[in-house]
């Protein structure tokens, strides 16, 4: 395992040179473990439902915008909207309301979800591992959960109230999720909460505890940045582009084989140089609205955050075709998850 | 001359088995095909959609060709078992690669569920190709549960390390009375041609050809290099040995009973 120091001095590195070898040993790896494709997912927001207060998110509790949940008549249609831009792998997410969508509503979101997808993966708030289980039973392949910050003193500056402000229920929870059966773990920090060394440091320990001991997990990494929602703007220190460009590079040499995801959050130029270094799973064609695909018109939208980059599914696979890239649509095949 | 490759009945004049995951395009998958003149193609039945999307994988892949689907993303022989079961019903015939990994980080094969899944697919008329660490005991166990080869790494999948545990595969080809494919970790045509000389039956050949520059010459080089091997073994390549073995020897003269 690298060192705090070692990724405190690579990331403060000023030297150009440094960062290129760094994007060329990340790259190699890439190649190797990956070749050249890249994995196509899209979000599904299905509720913008908020018990927790997260000062940086534009869902919490204490803003008011208009909160919604999608029926089950409107789930089909933003699926159906998603499923034939020809997409297979969806991350349905919801705000972290326990109270507005229960396991039940979820459940019936992934029975829905598994007519029009192959691949199902939840971003919704944190449960226990029997609910996980259920989850997997009802087609939940993939569960994302990013501790935001590892940084105890800052998450609970950000995390003011709700059951997001419980620091250790949400680090057990990629456990809890592995227990359960799901396949697909997706950790992540939220660079801009607090010192990235030392986030990412603590990432890649919680990383390496998990493969440790839930080995059969696949696993991906998100770095999501802060963004402003509707103009204002949240980070506590700004990540740049250089330190975000090393990030994605240090993760793909200290674990070649685990996957890296970019979302929308990031503009066009930044994410298709990106692709060469260590990203092996973009979103396409995302909106960051409940309802956002075909049931909500787009200026009643209060989006989650800003998108930065809005080419829809159909461009994205061209440019990764122009880039040499294979676009990966299909990636797995429901087969009926069964507890064994 | 050399024997057809025979494969649960079946004759196959190229001993070059090749895996068609990170290309980056289908069009290099196809001339690579077409460059190594290999008769059996890897494809993993979570990338196959032909329900949905326009541009399937096994449009490039000739039909002449024999199609092996494995199990990718099984992690137990029950999920191994299922993608089988589906492959088969969704028409891609019978031959199933058997993976069963559940390890993220080294992509080990698992040989007790590989062993399993076997077991319970060869019953069910599958055509077995289970991918294995060479273990002499899991190997044995594989004949018995009804597998049609025995297919061992050579050394981490992706790796392109090569050889990496030569000696357990040697025991492999000494003991197993079924083809000897192997498969994984070979990253250079020397690779491939070092593990037929010493008696495998095939080898399987993805991402050092996928990955490559120009994966159709690399492709064309495999399968040179496996004939290569093919016939070198044929010919009872003279086995290395530990001590020098000079065709002239120095010290006869002392030993000489005419003299």
């Amino acid at each position: 395992m690298i060192s705090l120091v070692d990724i405190k001095n690579i990331l403060h590195d000023p030297d150009p040179e440094s960062t290129e070898q760094l994007a060329q040993d990340a790259s190699r790896l890439t190649r190797q473990y990956f070749g050249r494709t890249i994995t196509l997912y899209a979000p599904l927001y299905l509720s913008n439902f908020c018990s927790s207060y997260c000062t940086y998110c534009g869902f919490h509790s204490h803003n008011r915008i208009k909160r919604f949940k999608l029926t089950a008549e409107q789930m089909r249609q933003e699926m159906s909207f998603l499923a034939r831009q020809g997409i297979e792998n969806v991350l349905l997410l919801t705000g972290e309301s326990y109270q507005a969508t229960p396991l039940d509503y979820l459940k019936e979101a992934a029975t829905i979800a598994k007519t029009y997808f192959s691949n199902i993966s939840l971003e919704v708030h944190p449960m226990d591992e029997k609910e996980y289980q259920e989850l997997f039973q009802h087609g939940v392949d993939g569960i994302t959960v990013y501790q935001e910050t590892y940084d105890r003193k800052r998450y609970k500056e950000v995390h003011v109230s709700g059951k997001k402000a419980d620091y250790d229920y949400r680090l057990g929870t990629p456990e809890r999720a592995a227990k359960g059966g799901i396949r697909h773990i997706s950790l992540g920090i939220l660079l801009g909460l607090a010192d990235p060394a030392e986030d990412l440091h603590a990432l890649y320990q919680h990383l390496h505890w998990m493969e440790h001991h839930y080995p059969g997990v696949e696993y991906s990494v998100s770095f999501p940045r802060l963004r402003s929602i509707k103009g204002t703007n949240f980070a506590y220190c700004d990540v740049d582009d250089i330190t975000l460009v090393k990030i994605i590079c240090l993760t793909r040499i200290q674990f070649p084989r685990v996957g890296i995801n970019l979302s929308t959050r990031e503009n066009a130029n930044l994410r298709d140089h990106a692709l060469e270094l260590g990203i092996t799973r973009i979103s396409a064609g995302s909106n960051t609205s409940v309802g956002g695909y075909t049931v909500t018109a787009a200026e009643k939208q209060d989006p989650q955050f800003d998108i930065k980059d809005r080419r829809s599914v159909n461009d994205i696979v061209q440019l990764l075709k122009q880039r040499n890239f294979d676009p990966v649509l299909t990636d797995w095949r429901g087969i009926g998850n069964q507890i064994d | 001359m050399d024997t057809p490759l025979e494969i649960a009945g079946k004759m196959f004049t190229s001993r070059f088995l090749l895996g068609t995951g990170k290309f980056k395009n289908k069009t290099d998958l196809a001339q690579s095909i077409e460059a190594s003149k290999t008769e059996i193609v890897t494809v993993a039945l979570r990338r196959i959609d032909l329900e949905r999307h326009d541009e399937n994988i096994l449009e490039y892949i000739p039909k002449n060709v024999t199609l092996l689907v494995n199990t990718s993303g099984a992690r137990n022989a029950k999920e191994a078992v299922r993608i089988a079961r589906l492959a088969k019903e969704a028409g891609y015939g019978n031959w199933i690669k058997i993976e069963v990994i559940n390890d993220s980080k080294y992509l080990l094969p698992d040989n007790q569920e590989t062993v399993k899944a076997t077991e319970i697919l060869a019953a069910e008329g599958f055509v077995v190709l289970p991918y294995m660490y060479p273990d002499l005991y899991a190997a044995r166990a594989l004949v018995q549960a009804g597998a049609a080869t025995v297919m061992p790494l050579g050394s981490l999948i992706g790796s392109n390390r090569g050889l990496r545990i030569k000696e357990f595969i040697q025991i492999l080809i000494n003991e197993i009375d079924l083809p000897i494919v192997v498969d994984a970790g070979l990253g250079a045509p020397s690779h491939a041609a070092e593990a037929m000389e010493m008696g495998a039956d095939a080898v399987l050949v993805n991402t050092a050809v996928a990955t490559s520059g120009n994966p159709a010459l690399i492709a064309q080089a495999f399968a040179m290099a496996v004939e290569a091997g093919r016939l070198a073994y044929l010919s009872k390549l003279p086995s290395p040995k530990d001590n020098a073995d000079a065709s002239s020897p120095l010290t006869g003269f002392l030993y000489d009973q005419s003299r």
